[in-house]
């Protein structure tokens, strides 16, 4: 090498990191952060996958030793973990934020700040959980963590609680990125664009987006609960102290069980494009399909329990859970249906997409048939915890999470940078995972039949169980092949592959309006939205979707984004809070309770007192609003200052309290009512404070700003924000010291 | 190789409703399945080679409910058998009284971490990881545990059931034929969960009577000399402050009842079969054969963990 090339090389590497890699850590472009989500999501899929392989290894034959029981524990939690959380959750919220602002013809996300914000949040949590592995010991208790073994006499090292602050940390993420995608899909859509119009991508990702905001708030619940337990003392999940162990499991599926649709929501929206788009027709029944979305999100809330079967839940619970169950496949049915019927009588073209999108398909119809097999409670009985609900819920993920995602891979991956991938590397990749994905985990339904438990590090050479998973493990071996053919089709692709155009697929939708890949504010011009697939109507004049299949013609109307955004939050928090409060009934409906009760050591009346200057400040925001709209500063500033001082006072009133009863000797670890009690006052206290914060930023920049129209959202904003805490305390008050329930 | 698969197995009334009812299920799946892939592949074949635009359908709303009866029809029908299943079956714990299930449990199973302990209600007997039920009788076992949540399951002989700490449940257990049933643990509960194994035993009539006088025999006082030096062992070292065993001083329940441990077919959870040589193996470092178990490597000399094998070999 000559000096010269030496030097340039040296200098490449001084300038380009950083002049190439500031834009990407700096941007806040949709479809910049929508790609660092994918690619994070890669990142930690080399990494669990890697955790996955050494599982398999271990239980390749009986009694194997290549693993201690301790690793294998850590690795099957971290696993799961990462893969539900660092793997899942940035796929699909990548997808949705590079693809959304194009299908609804918006410049960007409705807050691009905040979209920065809940992606770095989520890549911190996610180096917070493997930070773990440094203090010695990772979380071991399984993805689920049940208690009372996660608990601290049962799991005395740090894991447990690097597992608790990760998932917070990126639940905060997840909900303020579906916050802001339900807030950009519900405020920012093209004119013409109405919500009867928008792609099923679009629409179905709302409700993923919905649902999120209504499944993380349980989790978080149960985390802050499960790490007092751990770091105060109190005993929520210990039942030598008083505490409930079933609790712990309640709270998670709560969360666990919506999830699950968290992740197949999704790829039912990547199919429900690329099935019609291979098709050469539009989707079979577009309302069905959505409206069975619809309702997803709101069964999904009622099936929690059936993770709890084996509990001996007693038989209304056990019927009432299957019943809901058993429901729930219906929509799903419905879905398969139409997209099959969108199939029958079309012209299909197997691209690579497609491929993996069919194969998703039926793998997915063998998910969902074990899944009703388990509503069936006494199979569930015999089944849970075996095997058998490895490969089931193998079956349903890796279905939705990877090959519907191998799909829009194939099918976006155009759009995003302008070359298409390379169809015969594709074709070769999708036969290696075929058989790869069916080889392991078809065989695991015979090992759940067979007896063999889930979570085991190993297991006793019986008849059958040896040969079975050295079946499974080797058949990884394919999986890791066709990733390593995808990595290449990409790396390769991206400097060789053909260029891709504005619209390769013939595709319908409006993101393939503009060119591969998008410009930065997304379009240079729209064009006009007529129905529910815009693009066929350019190419096809005559058979223009408009002119067959009419859609109500837009309102334009939509609503405000500082007020969608407070509303949802709102929303969110109030499902924190109810579960705080379920768990303080729960626990101070039992008679039998020693020490401190709410009739013993609260003071009602003060509290009482305080309660309405907590109130009257509600009142004084009220006021300061009507101010602000009159355009008078004065009116504005004083009743902003009197709302800050009677939320102090109530702060104040609430410092007093906890300082009689510290002195009383009533701390959090004492007994069940203290520790509920300061849980769930604790976490008020927090949000006025939060809302004091708010409002003394207002305040201050009031002081020196003049008030322009652009403030009344924002205030308002706050001011929904403020009376929901408000409003929180008045059941707060009403349950705990007036002791309504 | 064996290339044998034994599948489910039940054998006892209840595992053969179960498995009744997973197989009227696995008919109804095996059908849907068929009739969804058989009709996206027609699709596929048919569209393959179709060149020509397809017809632009967008759907019937009529069509679409009607697709909605066959599989409302197949829900249902599944919950009703299920549902049914559900209540015959009944095992549920006391703060769920159901009409049916008497409250007097023959059998008390606790679990702990990492074994099974079994508690005879009617001779007041106590024995680790060994089930005996006589053949063809239904019995009450109520199902505890003394640390975390385990899950008590015999695939042959039915439903699995969670023990969890601060409640009690109950299940009934019966075998339709005399043999050796292997025993679980379901659910995660920690390090050594994968070795939480026990066997529930049904014997014949004759068979069980014999058991029972077994059991109720005193154990022989111990007469051999490295026996004696073993019993002054584990009087002497920490072995007496965690195990019972009946008749003498050693009364603790924190480790496994060691009464008739000679009798036992395996120790440390299923982890190793009880030999001379394997009990030897397992006194000298149980945290080699079973890592992270809660009994500690004592460091025995070879002499003391050959006289405490002796002496734990004599109770028979």
């Amino acid at each position: 090498m000559t000096t010269q090339a030496i030097e340039s090389t040296a200098a490449l590497e001084t300038t380009l990191p950083r002049e190439r890699l500031l834009p990407w850590v700096a941007s806040v472009d949709h479809k910049q952060i929508g790609i660092m989500y994918m690619l994070l999501s890669v990142i930690f899929l080399i990494i669990g996958g890697l955790e996955a392989t050494l599982i398999r290894i271990q239980l390749a034959i009986p009694n194997n030793t290549f693993l201690s029981p301790e690793m294998f524990n850590q690795l099957f939690t971290m696993h799961g973990t990462t893969m539900v959380f660092l793997v899942g959750m940035p796929l699909v919220t990548g997808f949705a934020n590079y693809l959304i602002p194009l299908m609804i013809g918006a410049k960007d996300v409705a807050f691009p700040r905040l979209n920065a914000m809940s992606f770095w949040i989520l890549a911190f949590g996610g180096v917070l959980l493997y930070f773990s592995f440094l203090t010695g010991s990772a979380p071991n208790a399984g993805w689920f963590s049940y208690a009372p073994l996660s608990t601290k006499p049962y799991s005395s090292l740090l894991g447990v609680d690097y597992w608790i602050i990760g998932l917070a940390v990126m639940g905060v993420g997840s909900i303020a990125g579906a916050i802001n995608l339900i807030t950009t899909i519900l405020c920012l859509r093209a004119p013409g664009m109405s919500l009867q119009r928008v792609p099923l991508y679009v629409w179905i990702m709302l409700m993923q987006s919905l649902l999120v905001v209504l499944a993380i708030p349980p989790l978080n619940s149960a985390l802050a609960l499960l790490y007092i337990d751990r770091s105060l003392g109190a005993a929520f999940f210990e039942p030598a102290r008083g505490g409930n162990a079933v609790l712990w499991q309640h709270f998670f599926w709560l969360f666990g069980h919506p999830e699950v649709y968290v992740f197949a929501l999704p790829s039912f929206a990547v199919i429900s494009e690329v099935i019609p788009v291979f098709s050469r027709k539009p989707i079979y029944g577009y309302a069905f399909v959505a409206g069975s979305s619809v309702a997803i999100v709101l069964l999904s809330y009622g099936v929690w329990a059936h993770h709890m079967f084996a509990v001996g839940l007693g038989p209304a619970a056990e019927i009432f859970f299957a019943a809901m169950t058993l429901l729930i496949a219906i929509p799903t049915g419905i879905k398969i249906f139409n997209w099959t019927a969108t199939m029958w009588g079309g012209s299909i073209r197997l691209t690579t997409a497609m491929l993996f999108a069919i194969a998703f398909l039926i793998q997915f119809v063998i998910g969902g048939l074990t899944g009703v097999m388990f509503a069936s409670v006494p199979v569930d009985w015999q089944l849970t915890d075996t095997y058998f609900v490895v490969a089931h819920f193998h079956y349903v993920l890796i279905s939705c999470i990877v090959f519907a995602f191998f799909a829009a891979v194939y099918y976006w991956f155009p759009k995003m940078t302008g070359r298409m991938l390379s169809e015969r590397l594709g074709k070769l990749q999708f036969w290696l995972w075929l058989i790869g994905f069916n080889g392991t985990f078809f065989v695991q339904h015979l090992l759940g039949l067979m007896g063999m438990p889930r979570r085991v590090y190993t297991y006793a050479d019986l008849p059958g169980w040896g040969l079975l998973n050295a079946v499974s493990s080797a058949s990884v071996v394919f999986m890791i092949a066709g990733t390593l053919v995808l990595l290449w089709n990409i790396i390769r692709s991206l400097q060789h592959g053909s260029p891709a155009g504005n619209n390769p697929w013939n595709a319908y939708t409006l993101e393939w309006a503009t060119t591969s890949p998008p410009p930065p504010e997304n379009f240079s011009s729209l064009p006009e939205i007529k129905s529910r697939r815009p693009l066929w109507d350019l190419d096809n004049p005559e058979l223009a979707d408009w002119k067959f299949s009419s859609t109500p013609e837009d309102t334009l109307s939509r609503p405000t984004k500082a007020k969608t955004f407070a509303w949802l939050f709102v929303v969110s928090e109030a499902i924190f809070f109810v579960l705080l409060l379920a768990s303080y009934v729960i626990f101070n409906s039992q008679t039998d309770q020693q020490g401190p009760t709410a009739t013993t050591a609260l003071n009602v009346p003060r509290t009482a007192a305080f309660t309405v200057f907590l109130l009257a400040s509600s009142a004084t925001f009220w006021l300061a609003e009507q101010g602000l709209r009159a355009g008078s500063r004065i009116r504005f500033l004083t009743s902003l200052g009197v709302t800050i001082i009677l939320g102090v006072i109530f702060l104040a009133g609430q410092a007093i309290e906890y300082k009689g009863l510290l002195a009383n000797n009533i701390t959090i670890d004492r007994n069940l009512f203290a520790s509920t009690f300061f849980t769930v006052t604790s976490f008020h206290a927090l949000h006025v404070f939060g809302g004091l914060v708010a409002l003394s930023i207002f305040w201050i920049f009031g002081q020196q700003k003049i008030l322009t129209p652009r403030w009344h959202a924002p205030v308002q904003a706050v001011g929904i924000y403020w009376h929901f805490v408000d409003v929180v305390w008045i059941v707060v008050f009403s349950i705990i010291y007036l002791g309504v329930l | 190789m064996d290339i044998s698969f034994p599948v489910f197995q039940p054998e006892s009334p209840e595992a053969q409703a179960i498995f009744d009812l997973f197989v009227a299920v696995l008919w109804i799946s095996a059908g849907i399945f068929i009739i969804v892939t058989g009709l996206i592949v027609i699709a596929l074949i048919r569209g393959r080679v179709r060149v020509d635009l397809p017809k632009q359908d967008f759907g019937s709303h009529r069509r679409e409910i009607l697709w909605m009866v066959g599989p409302i029809i197949i829900v249902l029908w599944i919950g009703v058998i299920s549902m049914k299943l559900i209540l015959t079956m009944n095992a549920y714990p006391k703060v769920h009284p159901p009409h049916d299930a008497p409250a007097d449990a023959e059998l008390i199973v606790i679990g702990h971490q990492w074994w099974w302990e079994v508690r005879y209600n009617h001779s007041g007997r106590v024995g680790a990881n060994e089930i005996h039920i006589p053949v063809g009788k239904k019995i009450r076992v109520e199902v505890q545990s003394a640390d975390v949540i385990h899950s008590f399951w015999v695939p042959q002989l039915g439903r699995k059931i969670d023990a969890i700490p601060g409640r009690n449940n109950f299940i009934w257990l019966e075998a339709s034929r005399p043999g050796e049933y292997q025993g679980r643990c379901a659910e995660f509960c920690g390090n050594q969960h994968a070795w939480m194994n026990f066997t529930v035993y049904a014997h014949d009539p004759k068979e069980y009577a014999q058991w029972q006088h077994d059991e109720n025999v005193t154990l022989a006082s111990v007469t051999e000399s490295a026996a004696e030096a073993g019993e002054k062992l584990f009087f002497s070292q920490t072995c007496v402050n965690c195990h019972t065993i009946d008749g003498t001083a050693a009364t603790m329940t924190i480790g496994p009842n060691l009464t008739h441990i000679a009798r036992r077919k395996e120790i440390g959870g299923g982890v190793l079969q009880n030999s001379p040589d394997n009990l030897r193996r397992w006194l000298k470092n149980p945290q080699a054969i079973k890592p992270g178990c809660k009994m500690p490597n004592f460091n025995l000399s070879d002499e003391q963990v050959q006289q405490l094998a002796a002496y734990l070999e004599s109770l028979d």
